[in-house]
């Protein structure tokens, strides 16, 4: 449940576009790739939201757009009360203590050249004005709290296995104390027990700071743990949100069902044939008319191949489907 | 130290390996990749090999089929296919039956497809050297086969694929393009290491039931590799499960599941987010897996182990058979989900 | 995860204890037969070139007509005085030839020095900043490089005048384009991964980029590129010298003992052997080592 209504959502975006040009040549007019197409959501502080899609839905160009690597094209995105989309270099100086991000690959997100208290202080050497000795004390401190020794401090990544290499990713993110944490994938590259830990460290750091999480998954299962509420996307919309129990219990999208029936279960058979969804991911550059999962959905009627659908309300969650009443009777 | 299986065991297993050994590196030191591996795979069966980072597992799949180089070494007491003696057999005899008979996919489908060439150049290359003597003879022939093999793994459009270079694939088609390469001979055994691994979620479910679908109308045998546990259950007979090189519990895939024996193995299932619905932080193994520098003297998951008492750290556990299922601990669980028992 | 080949990188990394550190660079190069007698050829040249004044019999200057054109020792009217006989002025040529290699050395080691200086940075610039930027320091590249090198020395040294130190700083120009393209591929292989984004998130910028996070990840390359261009150096330093754009008499650079003694190569030849010879040995030293520090600093070719 949302917390008290007058406190303002933590970071909240409105019909949020990114396009982005693509070179096809000196004389051939340039293509637009649509990557994300006017996605609304909006997330509290000390929240968790999850962004679920397959390649090509828009989440890592939505990672790059709330940790201003780059300005969106059109429409808002608000991170603590300032507009993204028109703030200028020192309001964006201002949030970068706010925000900061966790990758997939643990190989390829820390310097390979740079000593683990390097890498921890250097966001503080950066933003702060905080003297060497002090900055390797908040170091020792965070890798403390991440579960590393400190006889580990003078090392290098590579000496470090994919799960300590992720704590160290987390505990760098966290080096400025930042109201909200974008986690793309962070789990996805590590093994079952490693992974468990990991998200046990991420729920215990939340409880303990009360970071926001904008996290990015395919996994269904890691999701169903972490979020309170979810974002389903597909070629850059949003086709389906709300809160996790509800979309669990009851999938409204086609593609959320399809996800959904596609994840491995222990407990169950394989999907039965006309339950794998068929065809693959539509190209960014050509996207399909109308709806953009009708080439692959089970229940496609003319007016999904004519019109994109709108994300409509359907009880407390949000889905956009034309057969949305139909399918979830 | 074989079990009993769930097909119709025929007389003599397709792919018996018996105390398969690697080693890398010095041999003062080495570091051992694979110890004591005891695997066998009957004609038409499906085996799931379940394992981490550093479990071995891919590196015993390449072992078996001697992609494996020196200086590394290897080891077995036994190790045949189809009756052949893999460990003695000369080049020329390995190269008739590998990429035949014994085929493999892996995990990055772009990777392992040449960017130089066309998919019909890769796939006619198979079948140059082990298809038909017609196949063999005619270019025609090898096309049209080519063809029949990418319709065969449900890419539609074959025709304008034949000719496309792997770069103008989505991963999802360049995995079924790897596995028209491998059946494209009807392999007896096919090796499947993390097929869908690199794969969207969607597109992972199509191609495991591809795999399903032409082992199943090929009657071939096939070993399935990979880390997700739910992937393996659905889609094998029999599962193996690894832990730093060496097995520590296999047998039929429901029942492993179901009641696991081996602490690691509940320990994986635990780990699960699935199995932690409800609970606010999920059971999580403590510890990493060793290395090459700090292996324990005694069982390997000793460290790390709930039930570990003292006879666990000195005394290393020898595998122990019972009612189809092999354990290789001191203190196989008894009880289905005995838990901190 | 992994695929196959690299599940085995994967355990021969993990095995040998990194994956990439210096020590392990430096492992594979003692590996190397060929990288090991490079150094020591290195070693040797330092040596000498660090005790000329000790080691060296006599001056390298020093006149001594009546004892011209005295051939070596080992042959019959050679003398112990003069171990590999003195040239045309009845300087010892052991002497200069010990002495010259200070100056190669030297010209060697300021050349490469001053390419780097200048272009590193030029071409952290031209990859981290992109577009004209980019394309202008690119193109003058393209520019310098468009010329052989020889030629573009001599342009230069036409317009300083000739002279050991304007050779040099020919010289450094001449490898300038190697070093920025050097650079700028490397910055563009990096700054696309994840770590370089995150030093961005982290409000890194554009200097704390160049210089803190992508040279540090740069700079194998350009180690065996500078190992490769001190040979250069020295070759072009020589072929200037030969010039007579580069050392001026009675400086004992080795290009110009050359260029002296064509006219002898008949009835003295050693006066033209050994200089040619020693220059050999040097470049062949250099890149021995340079040969063995890419492949220990590639792990790509390591095996």
């Amino acid at each position: 449940m949302p917390e008290a209504a007058s406190q303002a959502p933590l970071l909240q975006a409105q019909g949020l576009v990114r396009h982005y040009a693509v070179s096809r040549g000196w004389l051939a007019p340039k293509a637009v790739v649509r990557a994300l197409d006017g996605i609304s959501f909006t997330l509290e502080s000390g929240r968790t939201l999850a962004v679920v899609g397959e390649s090509g839905c828009g989440k890592s160009t939505l990672a790059r757009l709330v940790t201003m690597i780059e300005r969106p094209t059109a429409g808002t995105l608000t991170l603590g009360g300032v507009e993204l989309a028109t703030a200028g270099p020192r309001e964006r100086r201002a949030l970068r203590p706010q925000v900061s991000m966790v990758f997939q690959n643990p190989y390829a997100q820390l310097n390979p050249r740079k000593t683990i208290a390097a890498l921890l202080a250097e966001p503080l050497a950066i933003n702060t004005t905080l003297a060497a000795g002090e900055r390797r004390d908040a170091a020792l401190a965070m890798m403390a709290r991440v579960g590393l020794r400190p006889d580990q401090a003078g090392r290098y990544p590579h000496m470090f296995s994919g799960g300590q290499r992720q704590r160290i990713a987390i505990a760098r993110a966290l080096m400025l104390s930042p109201r909200l944490v974008v986690a793309d994938e962070p789990v996805s590259a590590l093994d079952v027990s490693v992974q468990a830990q990991v998200l046990n460290l991420l729920m215990d750091l939340q409880r303990d700071t009360a970071v926001a999480y904008l996290f990015i998954s395919h996994n269904l299962h890691v999701v169903r743990h972490i979020a309170e509420r979810i974002l389903v996307m597909y070629l850059g919309r949003v086709v389906e949100s709300g809160a996790r129990d509800r979309i669990f219990a009851r999938p409204a999208h086609p593609y959320t069902r399809a996800l959904l029936a596609a994840t491995p279960r222990l407990d169950a058979a394989r999907p039965g044939p006309g339950s794998i969804v068929r065809g693959e991911l539509p190209s960014p550059l050509a996207p399909p008319r109308g709806c953009a999962f009708h080439a692959r959905c089970p229940h496609a009627v003319e007016r999904c191949r004519a019109e994109p659908p709108a994300l409509q309300p359907l009880d407390d969650q949000q889905v956009a489907c034309h057969l949305a009443l139909e399918l979830n009777r | 130290m074989t079990a009993a299986t769930t097909t119709t065991r025929t007389p003599d297993p397709l792919l018996q390996i018996d105390a398969l050994r690697v080693e890398f590196g010095p041999a003062a030191s080495p570091l051992v990749a694979v110890d004591d591996l005891a695997l066998h795979v009957d004609e038409g069966e499906v085996v799931g090999v379940v394992g981490e980072s550093g479990s071995g597992k891919s590196v015993a799949a390449l072992a078996t089929m001697g992609l494996v180089d020196p200086p590394a070494r290897i080891a077995a007491r036994r190790l045949r296919f189809a009756g052949v003696d893999l460990l003695a057999v000369g080049e020329r005899e390995r190269r008739a039956l590998v990429g035949k008979d014994l085929a493999m996919i892996f995990q990055d489908p772009l990777a392992s497809l040449n960017p130089c060439f066309t998919v019909a150049f890769q796939l006619t290359e198979v079948l140059r050297a082990h298809g038909s003597s017609a196949e063999r003879a005619s270019a025609r022939a090898r096309r049209e086969r080519a063809l029949q093999l990418l319709r065969q793994v449900g890419i539609a459009d074959a025709e304008a694929r034949l000719d496309a270079y792997p770069h103008q694939l989505s991963g999802g088609m360049a995995q079924r393009v790897m596995i028209a390469m491998a059946v494209a001979c009807r392999p007896r055994l096919l090796i499947a290491d993390e097929p869908t691994t690199a794969l969207d979620v969607t597109v992972q479910a199509q191609i495991l039931d591809l795999l399903m679908q032409l082992q199943a109308r090929e009657r071939m045998a096939m070993i399935l590799i990979s880390h997700d546990l739910a992937l393996v259950a659905q889609a094998a007979h029999r599962v193996v499960v690894m832990y730093a090189g060496r097995i520590v519990e296999a047998g039929p895939a429901a029942a492993l599941f179901d009641a696991p024996r081996h602490p690691y193995t509940r320990a994986l299932l635990d780990a699960l987010p699935e199995h932690n619905v409800g609970r606010a932080r999920l059971q999580a193994l403590p510890g990493v897996v060793p290395g090459r520098d700090d292996r324990p003297r005694g069982c390997l998951l000793s460290p790390r182990c709930a039930h570990a008492v003292q006879r666990c750290r000195d005394v290393d556990p020898a595998v122990l058979c019972a009612d189809g299922r092999e354990v290789r601990c001191h203190f196989p669980l008894a009880r289905p989900g005995a838990n901190d028992a | 995860m992994s695929d196959g080949a690299s599940a085995i990188e994967d355990v021969q990394a993990a095995g040998t204890g990194a994956g990439g550190s210096w020590h392990e660079a430096w492992n594979a190069f003692r590996a190397g037969r060929g990288a090991l007698v490079g150094m020591a050829i290195i070693a040797t040249l330092l040596l000498a070139a660090l005790g000329a004044d000790l080691i060296a019999p006599h001056s390298p200057i020093e006149q001594a007509r009546d004892a011209a054109l005295t051939p070596p020792a080992w042959r019959a009217d050679g003398t112990r005085a003069y171990l590999l006989g003195t040239d045309e002025l009845g300087r010892d040529m052991l002497s200069r030839l010990i002495h010259g290699t200070r100056l190669s050395l030297a010209i060697g080691f300021v050349s490469v020095a001053l390419s780097l200086l200048v272009g590193v940075p030029l071409g952290l610039v031209a990859g981290t900043f992109g577009g004209w930027t980019q394309v202008a320091v690119m193109r003058l590249m393209d520019v310098m490089l468009a010329l052989p090198s020889l030629l573009l020395a001599i342009a230069v040294v036409a317009i300083l005048g000739p002279g050991l130190a304007n050779a040099t700083i020919a010289i450094a120009i001449v490898l300038l384009p190697h070093m920025v393209r050097l650079t700028r591929a490397a910055v563009l292989e990096e700054i696309a991964k994840d770590y370089v984004t995150s030093s961005r998130i982290a409000g890194a910028g554009p200097w704390r980029l160049m210089f803190s996070t992508l040279l540090p990840n740069c700079v194998a390359p350009l180690i065996v590129q500078s190992t490769l261009g001190f040979s250069s150096a020295i070759l072009d330093a020589a072929a200037l010298g030969f010039l007579g754009l580069g050392a001026q008499p009675p400086t004992p650079e080795w290009g110009s003992m050359l260029a002296g003694a064509l006219e002898f190569i008949q009835r003295a030849p050693w006066v033209v052997t050994e200089p040619g010879l020693a220059i050999l040995v040097t470049v062949l030293g250099f890149n021995l080592m340079g040969d063995g520090l890419r492949d220990a600093l590639d792990p790509r070719l390591r095996r």
